[in-house]
């Protein structure tokens, strides 16, 4: 099946952003022709994503992480070092039209925070003096490609005696080989036995997703990769696509050979467009060693290819239905749950989505071995999990953990310092309190709360941290990222990010808590996907594990009368009219 | 014919096709599931407004993405969801700027008739007077950005000949709105267009020079609830011990138009009444400028627009042991915050220098230390005091405000008409 010509909107669009740093009204025009829409349609696409421009961004680019990482780390240094050296002030470019600045959340550079993109290329660990020189470098016209830094992978700990899963040598087309004798039922007891599951959090059992697409009679089937890894403090698809491109497009192929699919897609978030030419020199390996293309890894009338799809800076998309509507170049918002994307998914066929870890991970069972792999573990959740450690410790950085590690030993490796408060999963996960500390991370006992699921994302704050204003990020990254299209995520997060303010601000009450509890539960049970679902998550948990801290940020004088509403500051703009 | 399915809705043994709408069977059923985006002839259901979230085999979710399955089971009315939904549409009115005197649909609006249904009194949120601009650039169509509640229905149904979108989202998050092309507006047909205003749920979209004015009675939403037990819904406030002493009574106009004290002498005949049960202190009906004695419960009238309806609205908080937000001005600021998106210095010297009829020359913006200070934005009374009790309406029906002074005072049970609860 031939993908319809607004599947490229996307790479078009991309292309004019990057060469005139903006999108001016004849491309709307013109873009609305080519692909036969109404113009407001192309705008509604354009403005959907955070990386596109209708006012013109600068010669250079700078999107500043505003995450609370890069908070913890010194970003409002970095802040007002660039504004003041490059003349340009957030949001806007400066009047020479040589420096745009910008705040974007987390670009997944977590363990070397604060950090930057300068037109799409990484600078890490950034300083005053770094930036100073950075500016005064591009100011002299260098180019910014040549002066970024490689981030550094960080991977700080495998499972001793070389026990690493994901980190081995691979031989291309290893795990292929030993999927064609598996055959693909085999492949899926293989899965099915090792028990892996989801790794981009909801933890839904890889072969049982296989199974169902691989069951649809459709003659065209998708296979596709989530690489849209947005969610804060996360970072372990970066250093997989860095260090381990082939075993990830090896599980693409074997999912693709399981299910019945030609076509994969990996879908890579704007943020690591750095990373693309790493895996597109990956596949173009794969095409020459003819492990993609027809009759891949020598396995007759088995035709499979992958390509790559950029995204623009949007968290949603991440959520697996948002995703599709992007890769078919509209606004990333979620679909309804009327179909399964396994039923109806990419261009409504089935499809199946999983992403950068699981894929990778489905290779590595495949080449060793369910057996070999649930060597590793606890029962119940076997093998091993990859974690990126951020925050208040010495050691950020990526951590290949065996499953059942409990989050002190985690602490411990990581030299944590001081730690307090612990976001696991990221903003839309759970936070812990360091009384916690003996919970298990693992895939079991979700609803017990014995032990403690983790995404990826694993973000340590010491008691020298503001809760609230940590709190008060997360909720300002979910009011801003919300794609728009529900009631409760739409509104609800940009009330919710209201009263913090007061809480901020010590005009809160007891009933103010109540209140906060009570809507984001109905956030909770009524937002269309999980992004709104989810939102609350750690505001909810925060309250109740956190509750004497909370109740010192409350106004104690309050009886009735709110005292302390600024009287001053509501009457400010109405005194510049005293005679 | 598709095959029938057993299905239970709030216990209620139901028979149902095979893989049809939960929505529709409800309905056909005489199972009311409010719902503002619903639209039956759509498909895939669009599943924005989330107001028909019930809970479905144990799991939160809207019934409007549901199909019917054998064996399927739906809460519809428990505690829980019916406040769910309730504060959904409370998040709207939050949400958008809906001043409901000032549009054009009242009467006709889904959303306001929701507010109606579910006994919407106050919005439990803070609203959040997010400045929206009204798109007048249409040839035939105005954009009320402020009503617009992202329904998603004018995107999905309304289209041009050759296919093409009239209207998409544009932006996203708070900043989400629906934008209009005006190339593609124009070659709607006369009919798609007074389609695009008719299955808007609210007053968004509207075309010019169409009124929807008509006598009250002759609207869409008018008398009577689509709920059959509407007048059994639980309603007013839990009972207080009886104690027929006489009650002090304070009453105050700040920021309002002194209408909702003009409703409150249309009780006619209970007037009787009440003079026998209450005495008022301060109040404009007694001209009495300060306390006299501590109150039972203190009416309030109009949102905070100055600093003198500050310090008169502290004073009631520390005198009257009840307080009582009296109509939507006193609610959330009603009417005057219509000036809460727009800058104070803009109002003003719109009114006092720049207007047509400001006399020629004039330079001054009235300020002096005897008037009271303007604030930035009109503020809701309980953004400045605790207020205990919300009687909602612009006015409230004299009847309405009464029963509930009467039930907060003596505990009394009531129940309102729907007519009484209706006041637009």
């Amino acid at each position: 099946m031939k993908e319809p010509l607004q599947t490229r909107m996307m790479d078009q669009l991309w292309d004019l952003q990057l060469s005139n740093g903006y999108i001016t009204d004849e491309d709307v025009i013109r873009l609305s022709h080519q692909f036969n829409l109404s113009e407001i349609e192309v705008e509604g696409v354009v403005s959907f994503y955070h990386f596109f421009h209708r006012k013109p961004t600068g010669k250079y680019t700078i999107y500043l992480n505003n995450s609370i990482v890069a908070d913890i780390k010194g970003f409002s240094r970095i802040k007002e070092t660039l504004e003041r050296e490059t003349g340009a002030t957030f949001g806007s470019v400066d009047r020479t039209g040589t420096f745009g600045l910008f705040l974007t959340p987390c670009i997944g550079l977590s363990d070397q925070e604060p950090s930057a993109l300068i037109n799409f290329y990484p600078f890490t660990n950034l300083n005053a003096i770094k930036i100073k020189d950075i500016v005064s470098s591009l100011k002299r016209g260098v180019d910014p490609e040549t002066i970024c830094d490689l981030p550094a992978d960080n991977i700080r700990y495998t499972p001793p005696g070389n026990k690493t899963v994901f980190f081995k040598e691979f031989v291309n087309g290893s795990a292929l080989a030993r999927a064609a004798t598996l055959g693909p039922d085999g492949v899926l007891e293989d899965l099915k036995k090792a028990e892996l599951a989801g790794r981009g959090g909801a933890y839904y059992p890889t072969w049982k997703k296989w199974n169902a697409a691989q069951l649809q009679s459709s003659a065209t089937k998708y296979v596709i990769c989530n690489a849209d890894e947005g969610e804060p403090g996360t970072f372990k698809d970066r250093v997989l696509i860095n260090t381990q491109a082939s075993t990830l497009i090896e599980g693409m192929i074997i999912c693709g050979y399981t299910i019945g699919a030609e076509n994969g897609i990996i879908y890579l978030r704007g943020e690591y467009r750095w990373l693309r030419n790493k895996l597109e020199t990956a596949i173009e390996e794969y095409r020459k060693a003819g492990l993609l293309g027809t009759d891949c890894g020598n396995i007759k009338g088995f035709n499979f290819d992958i390509r790559v799809q950029m995204g623009a800076g949007s968290y949603v998309c991440g959520e697996e239905t948002a995703l599709l509507e992007s890769l078919e170049g509209k606004r990333g918002e979620p679909r309804t749950k009327w179909y399964f994307p396994v039923e109806k998914g990419y261009l409504q066929q089935p499809t199946v989505i999983n992403n950068v870890e699981t894929f990778c991970a489905a290779t590595r069972i495949i080449e060793i071995g369910a057996d070999t792999y649930m060597s590793q573990g606890i029962p119940g959740s076997p093998g091993v999990k990859l974690l990126s450690v951020s925050g208040d410790c010495k050691l950020p950085g990526l951590y290949e953990i065996e499953w059942g590690m409990t989050v002190a030993e985690l602490l411990e490796l990581c030299e944590a310092e001081d730690p307090y408060y612990i976001q696991v999963s990221g903003p839309s996960g759970e936070c812990i309190s360091i009384k916690e500390k003996y919970r298990r991370i693992s895939m079991l006992d979700l609803l017990a709360r014995k032990d403690i699921r983790c995404g990826g994302s694993f973000m340590i704050f010491s008691k020298q941290r503001d809760l609230v204003k940590v709190l008060l990020n997360f909720s300002e990254f979910f009011m801003s990222e919300s794609c728009g299209i529900c009631t409760p995520c739409r509104a609800g997060n940009f009330i919710i990010q209201r009263k913090l303010e007061r809480l901020q601000n010590g005009l809160a009450n007891e009933a103010d808590l109540k209140e906060l509890k009570s809507w984001g539960t109905i956030m909770k049970n009524t937002s269309r996907c999980g992004l709104g679902k989810t939102a609350t998550n750690s505001l909810i948990y925060a309250m109740d594990k956190f509750h004497d801290y909370f109740m010192l940020r409350l106004d104690k004088e309050y009886n009735g009368l709110n005292l302390k509403f600024d009287i001053e500051a509501a009457t400010e703009e109405y005194e510049k009219y005293k005679i | 014919m598709s095959n029938l399915v057993n299905i239970t809705i709030d216990g209620k043994a139901i028979q149902a096709e095979e893989g049809k709408n939960l929505m529709l069977v409800a309905r056909e059923n005489g199972i009311f599931i409010p719902s503002l985006c619903f639209y039956e002839h759509i498909e895939p259901p669009l599943g924005t407004c989330r107001v028909c979230t019930c809970k479905i085999n144990g799991k939160y979710s809207p019934a409007c993405t549901e199909k019917i399955t054998e064996g399927l089971t739906v809460e519809v009315n428990t505690e829980e969801l019916v406040d769910s939904r309730k504060a959904l549409v409370e998040m709207m009115f939050a949400e958008g700027n809906h001043i409901c005197p000032a549009c054009e649909k009242s009467g006709h609006c889904d959303l306001q008739h929701m507010g109606y249904e579910l006994g919407i009194s106050s919005t439990r949120f803070q609203h959040l007077f997010k400045d929206r601009a009204i798109d007048y650039k249409p040839s035939r169509m105005v954009m009320e950005h402020n009503r617009c509640i992202k329904c998603l229905r004018c995107v999905v149904d309304v289209k041009t000949e050759d296919g093409k979108k009239v209207f998409n989202y544009q932006d996203r998050g708070n900043e989400t709105y629906v934008g209009i092309d005006y190339e593609q507006e124009e070659k709607l047909s006369e009919e798609q267009v007074m389609n695009a205003m008719r299955i808007c749920p609210t007053g968004a979209i509207i075309v010019r020079g169409v009124s929807l004015a008509k006598p009250f009675g002759d609207r869409k939403y008018d008398m009577d609830s689509v709920q059959k037990d509407y007048s059994k819904r639980k309603q007013g406030h839990r009972s207080r011990p009886t104690m027929m002493e006489k009650k002090i009574v304070a009453t105050v106009s700040l920021a309002g138009c002194f209408g909702c004290h003009m409703s409150l002498l249309d009780i006619d005949t209970d007037l009787l009444d009440v003079v026998e049960l209450i005495s008022f202190d301060k109040s404009p009906l007694t001209d009495f400028k300060n306390f006299t004695s501590r109150c039972h419960i203190g009416i309030i009238e109009g949102g905070v627009c100055n600093s003198e309806n500050i310090e008169t609205l502290r004073k009631f908080r520390e005198h009257c042991d009840i307080l009582v937000s009296l109509g939507e001005c006193s609610i959330w600021g009603g009417l005057p915050t219509m000036r809460n998106s727009i800058p104070l210095s803009e109002c003003l010297e719109e009114a006092y220098l720049n207007s047509p009829t400001s006399e020629p020359g004039a330079n001054i913006v009235p300020y002096h230390e005897d008037l009271p200070k303007i604030l930035d934005r009109v503020y809701a009374c309980s953004e400045i005091v605790r207020i205990d009790y919300f009687i909602p309406g612009c006015p409230p029906d004299a009847n309405h405000i009464w029963k509930a002074v009467k039930n907060i005072l003596w505990g009394e049970e009531y129940s309102i008409l729907y007519s009484e609860f209706k006041y637009d």
